[in-house]
């Protein structure tokens, strides 16, 4: 049989009905994922006591950053400025126009320090202020380089609940 | 039978809305250029301020955001450090750890880590790093490559850096 007789058009048709399913599905992924809400494992020192050292798995609401509904004290997933590959997540101390006054060595109480926050910027500070790299080394961060905010602790399952906001640290 | 049909078009709207979100979001996706910052790369065949249909088109790609490698000469799509919701096109003059000539004073200036240093091709209608200094790589939202509209200025574009900007050592 000749290549040609194939019954191309009829294949081609079954491939793209096949496929079809599985694009979508990729599709809706990613407008929730990116539009809605997203999971994300975070770890580190700079956020205990509220997210624990070995690392937790969170829900992060994509929505309230997308409106600028971010208030002062919620946690927030933010882009390193410093190396963009990286997701810090951090707790908003300061909104832009706010005075901000914090410590600029956290075991020195008499170098405090108070900085207005520019225009379309945030302060965000970890939790743990003896070991945590925010906006006390570099400064505010532009409001775009939020990722989303965190709401929702899904493991471990012993402190499994919602995270709620807290005013200031 | 009417409902049915309505239904079916709504289905393939959505899909299709979706597919093309999606790629636009992870692949590449098109934008106009408004304004004149940066004429005469773009935006150089007429001269209002005003939104219209003689906008060029360009083809913003967003691979790069994989590992943010950029070289200096790219133009590049980013949001505005001081509001988040618009987003700006100019080309990256210099990278972290180069030093710059600022304009219009006599300081040389280190772009930091994760940094880089934006400008409009056109000098004298351009708000950009001269205005609020050196931005985050992580604004950084995709890397223009061709020109698409109009028509007769289809094309890839020239990486071009002005002279006697970065100092070498």
């Amino acid at each position: 049989m000749n290549i040609l007789q194939l019954p191309w058009r009829t294949i081609a048709k079954e491939a793209f009905d096949r496929t079809l399913p599985f694009v979508n599905a990729f599709c809706c992924l990613h407008f929730a994922n990116k539009y809605i809400c997203s999971s994300a494992l975070a770890f580190g020192p700079s956020m205990i006591p509220t997210i624990s050292l070995t690392g937790d798995l969170v829900l992060v609401d994509k929505i309230s950053t997308r409106f600028g509904q971010i208030k002062n004290g919620d946690i927030v997933l933010v882009r390193s400025p410093a190396n963009p590959r990286k997701i810090i997540t951090k707790r908003v101390a300061g909104m832009e126009g706010d005075k901000v006054t914090f410590l600029e060595d956290p075991n020195d109480k008499n170098s405090s320090k108070t900085v207005k926050i520019q225009e379309g910027h945030i302060w965000v500070q970890g939790d743990n202020i003896y070991s945590s790299t925010d906006s006390r080394t570099f400064g505010a961060v532009p409001y775009g380089l939020l990722c989303g905010r965190v709401f929702f602790r899904v493991y471990p399952f012993d402190s499994f609940g919602s995270l709620s906001s807290r005013s200031q640290v | 039978m009417g409902s049915r049909f309505l239904w079916n078009v709504t289905r393939n709207v959505l899909t299709c809305g979706l597919i093309g979100l999606t790629i636009s979001d992870r692949y590449a996706g098109i934008a106009p250029v408004r304004g004149l910052s940066m004429v005469p790369t773009f935006n150089s065949g007429h001269s209002t301020s005003e939104r219209s249909f003689k906008d060029d088109r360009v083809l913003v790609t967003k691979f790069c955001l994989e590992k943010y490698k950029f070289t200096e000469g790219d133009i590049v799509v980013y949001r505005s450090p001081n509001d988040y919701k618009e987003k700006q096109i100019k080309r990256i003059i210099a990278l972290e750890g180069d030093w710059i000539n600022v304009p219009n004073s006599f300081e040389t200036l280190k772009i930091p880590r994760g940094h880089c240093w934006v400008e409009g091709d056109n000098p004298t209608n351009s708000v950009d790093s001269r205005s609020f200094g050196p931005i985050p790589l992580a604004l950084i939202e995709g890397k223009v490559t061709h020109i698409i509209w109009p028509p007769q200025r289809v094309g890839k574009v020239e990486k071009i850096l002005p002279e006697g900007r970065l100092i070498s050592y």
